[in-house]
């Protein structure tokens, strides 16, 4: 087996990992094993890494969590508020003590994925790996080979989750550098509805190494909302690889909230599988210090008659640098396909960098796609005018931001998670009068 | 290369004359041997009587050349290419292997002619009737090269440059396209048979349109043609390049560049029209075109200008840049690019901001009809020290049919944040209201599909040279004829 020098002990796995005993799931492991070991890590020689280097993985060596390193005592957990139900990962490890899952309706299945490894197996594998398959990614392989925790969201036929449910990823708090590698499978059958709330967040000191994977069906005529916020820590390393499918009819919303992380890198394997499929799949990034953030998508308009619109916008400060590389593909035959893609980057720093790459790749004559980018500064005639009516250099620039990724954070169609994420855009603002409210009480 | 074979190169060149041409003792043979070798490149190099100098720098770029591996980013597929089947140096056509009349031209070719309404003088030319150029145009050409002289202009074959202006060509040439800058250039730098050479001095505006047209005799410059425009201080010229008409041409594979340099004030507006022999309806025999186009806005105020049509060729691989050095420099790119049957372009630009207050704005139109695939592939780059940076891109793509595709491709890196960069794309296909409005007023189908293709390329074809933009607009409608229907 190839040396893997970022991780204590390589690939061979001497601990416990969940669905172990299970044949396919060996096969499985075995497999990922093998074709990383085939691939290694991306690096930019890549073209969908061109911008990206893993460089923390070359400057540490990272421990695959062992149990001990989930126990350490957490505080102040982000929460949208009313949930159906919530799950709480320390380190890749279940706490059952913060987590609930006691009142969730009817036909709705959710859950740490060891548990449903042992308690379904045939239904795991039937679902496991099935809309993740693409052959060449690294990442990917890496956490067939490892995944050791992640959980299952199966909403059954027809049910409508009315509120959201919620899965807090906790990281950090260890003296050495740890890594873990969830697998989440989401399942939403057909006609069925939900909404899910991810938060990954850093803790203390320390390094760690977030390698996820997650695998969403979204059925005919089903409507699954995906809304994501990433507040790694300053040490953290976090790479996330998802895969969906949507059916017929079936809509799929997706927003990832990107706060924070040394190096986040989000990317997105979306195949519009069915007529009259909808993907909204946006996001917004807030970097500053060294951080480094890439979201990369890959949307597929495999058959007539689909839509898709994309929004990403970013502000970045200090050296901070973003990548944003979208790709939208619209097969042959795929008529009247509707594609839409927008990525606009804010600058507020001479050090900071943006690359941005949206890709249009079409093979039917009959479509509208469009896409746009833009990079540039804050506007300094409405800078201008905001302190002309006497509103201070900083509010100003901070009301101006606001407003820039307000514009993305509007296609959150949920109206309650839309208000706690425009919370977190204002609180990662530099914090001086940071609430226009304040300034108008004030004045 | 091993350091063994590399001593047995050495010695080789220097054991004596006669081996550096070994293969061929008749220096006056007009044509090559098939294939590529040192001595190939020792070969055209003392054809043309070129200094040593020069023959070093083919040299090395040789020698490049081999380790280099071939490009593999773009989107274009063929199958590999033997560069051992080509010649590399054949001397231009006597007369008399030349079509005694336009009776013994291929009628087909005659009626594109006839549609982009080319006067039956040119029409010999172009189709390379061995006629006595008495007529008009060398008369022309002679009056033009009086006037440019007056000015002190230099318009002549690079070869010829090397003669009257060993110095000029010296310092310019390969410092826009380094020799190793790709494998195809890297080609050209090897075994560039000819091209043009002009220099504007200090503040002079050309008086005229220059145009590789008027080099008639230097009509054969073969597959590597080599281009190095030269703007002094203040100075001004508009350089006109290939023409409307279907050019034929045995040669397969074109690895052409194109160096421009503009120093402080000057600018300098180059516009092709590429309609090299497409290929049968399977693409099968068409030329590939692989050409490394590159300017450089040295000075400050500088302005460098690119314009194509591109119709022609199985494969078009060909992304006309700027490098923005000067402060207050522009770079402007403006596209037009029609692929049908078979044909692949993947083409772009590339605009590199450097200096500050540099501006530049990219315009691309891509038509595919039939089976044919075509790329916009661009790269806007922002340096840290481009303060006050402005880019505009738009490019925008139509598809004719639902067997062709039509992709974007576009890389925007900046890293200064006083700088705007705006990029927007769109695909679609040609709107059935239109459509239906032109065909019901009578006017056919496919006089309807060109109607409304012209006006999604207007903003391009306003910016050709006049005389250019008749015929180009014609050749928009003619690029398409069977893709409707």
């Amino acid at each position: 087996m190839t040396a893997v020098s970022f991780l204590e002990g390589g690939l061979d796995a001497n601990r416990a990992l969940p669905g172990d005993g299970l044949d396919w799931l060996k096969k499985r492991r075995d497999k990922g094993a093998e074709k990383f070991g085939a691939l290694g890590l991306p690096t930019p020689k890549l073209e969908s890494w061109k911008y990206t280097r893993l460089r923390p993985l070359d400057d540490n060596t990272y421990t695959p969590v062992l149990d001990g390193a989930g126990d350490a005592s957490v505080k102040d957990l982000p929460s949208v508020g009313d949930v159906a139900g919530r799950l709480v990962f320390v380190n890749g490890k279940l706490r059952e003590d913060l987590s609930d899952v006691s009142d969730l309706p009817e036909g709705v299945r959710f859950g740490p994925l060891d548990e449903i490894l042992k308690d379904d197996p045939a239904w795991a594998e039937a679902h496991l790996g099935v809309v993740a398959q693409d052959a060449d990614q690294a990442m990917l392989a890496l956490n067939d080979a490892m995944m050791d925790s992640g959980f299952v969201l199966h909403v059954q036929k027809g049910v409508v989750l009315r509120k959201p449910v919620e899965v807090v990823m906790v990281g950090g708090m260890t003296d050495q550098p740890v890594a873990y590698f969830p697998r989440n499978l989401i399942v939403i059958e057909p006609n069925a509805q939900a909404t899910l709330v991810k938060h990954h967040v850093g803790r203390g000191v320390g390094a760690y190494f977030a390698n996820a994977a997650t695998e969403i069906d979204v059925a005919d005529g089903a409507i699954f909302k995906n809304y994501k916020v990433q507040a790694e820590s300053m040490q953290a390393t976090h790479v996330s690889t998802t895969h969906a499918r949507v059916g017929r009819d079936a809509t799929f919303e997706s927003f990832n909230l990107s706060i924070g992380g040394l190096l986040s890198r989000s990317e997105a394997w979306i195949t519009l599988a069915g007529e009259g499929a909808h993907c909204g799949f946006n996001g917004a990034y807030m970097m500053r210090g060294n951080e480094h953030c890439d979201n990369t998508s890959y949307i597929d308009m495999a058959v007539p008659n689909t839509t898709c619109k994309q929004v990403y916008k970013g502000v970045l400060d200090d050296a901070a640098r973003a990548v944003f590389q979208g790709k939208i593909h619209v097969a042959r035959d795929a008529q009247k396909a509707d594609g839409r893609m927008l990525n606009k980057t804010l600058l507020l720093s001479n050090e900071a960098e943006i690359d941005t790459k949206p890709e249009l790749e079409i093979y039917a004559d009959d479509v509208q796609c469009a896409h746009g980018a833009t990079t540039g500064q804050l506007d300094q005639t409405a800078l201008f005018y905001l302190r002309s009516r006497g509103i201070p250099e900083a509010l100003a620039r901070n009301m101006l931001v606001q407003s820039f990724l307000g514009d993305a954070l509007d296609e959150i169609t949920d109206a309650h998670v839309r208000e706690v994420f425009m919370d977190r855009v204002v609180h990662w603002l530099p914090a001086h009068c940071y609430l226009a409210g304040e300034w108008k009480e004030s004045a | 290369m091993s350091a063994t074979a590399e001593t047995v190169e050495q010695v080789k060149s220097i054991s004596g004359e006669k081996y550096k041409y070994g293969f061929v003792t008749d220096i006056a043979a007009d044509k090559a041997p098939k294939g590529l070798s040192e001595d190939i490149v020792r070969f055209i190099s003392a054809k043309k009587r070129e200094p040593e100098w020069l023959l070093e720098w083919r040299l090395k770029a040789y020698r490049r050349w081999l380790e280099m591996p071939e490009p593999q980013w773009s989107k274009v597929q063929f199958p590999p290419i033997d560069y051992q089947q080509y010649h590399y140096y054949s001397a231009p056509k006597s007369d008399d292997d030349r079509p005694k009349s336009l009776d013994e031209v291929d009628p087909e070719l005659l009626a594109t002619y006839e549609k982009l309404g080319i006067p039956i003088k040119e029409q010999e030319v172009l189709a390379g009737v061995a006629v006595d150029y008495v007529f008009d145009s060398v008369s022309v050409a002679t009056t033009f090269k009086k006037k440019l002289e007056e000015v002190g202009v230099i318009f002549c074959p690079i070869s010829e440059a090397l003669e009257r202006c060993p110095d000029l060509v010296r310092k310019y040439l390969g410092t826009v396209v380094p020799v190793a800058d790709n494998k195809h250039a890297c080609l050209n730098s090897a075994v560039f048979t000819d091209g043009s050479f002009v220099y504007i001095p200090p503040g002079v505006k050309c008086p005229m349109e220059l145009s590789t047209y008027f080099r008639i005799n230097e009509m054969n410059t073969g597959q590597f043609e080599r281009t190095l425009i030269v703007a002094d201080k203040g100075s001004y010229v508009s350089y006109l390049e290939g023409c409307t008409a279907p050019m034929r041409d045995e040669n397969q594979l074109h690895a052409a560049v194109v160096e421009l340099v503009a120093l402080d004030d000057a600018e300098i507006k180059y516009s092709t029209v590429q309609n090299w022999y497409p290929g049968d309806e399977d693409g099968k025999g068409g030329i590939y075109n692989f050409v490394t186009k590159r300017g450089a806005c040295r000075g400050r105020n500088s302005k460098i200008s690119w314009t194509q049509v591109e119709t022609g060729s199985a494969i078009t691989w060909k992304y006309p840049s700027c490098i923005l050095q000067g402060d207050n420099s522009v770079g402007e790119f403006y596209s037009i690019a029609i692929t049908n049957n078979a044909q692949q372009a993947d083409t772009g630009t590339k605009m590199i901001h450097l200096g500050k207050n540099t501006t530049s704005r990219i315009i691309s139109k891509g038509i595919s009809a039939g089976k044919s695939d075509q790329t916009y592939r661009g790269l806007v780059k922002i340096s840290p020290k481009a303060e006050g940076a402005r880019n505009y891109t738009q490019c925008d793509s139509l598809l004719i049919g639902d067997k062709c595709g039509a992709h974007t491709v576009p890389y925007i890196e900046s890293k200064n944040k006083n700088a705007i960069v705006e990029h927007e794309a769109t695909t679609s296909t040609i709107s059935e209201d239109q459509l239906f409005y032109l065909r019901q007023r009578g006017i056919p189908e496919e006089a309807a599909v060109a109607l409304v293709v012209n006006g999604f390329c207007r903003e391009v074809l306003q910016q050709l040279p006049m005389e250019f933009a008749v015929e180009a607009q014609k050749l928009v409608g003619i690029s398409l004829e069977g893709s409707v229907g």
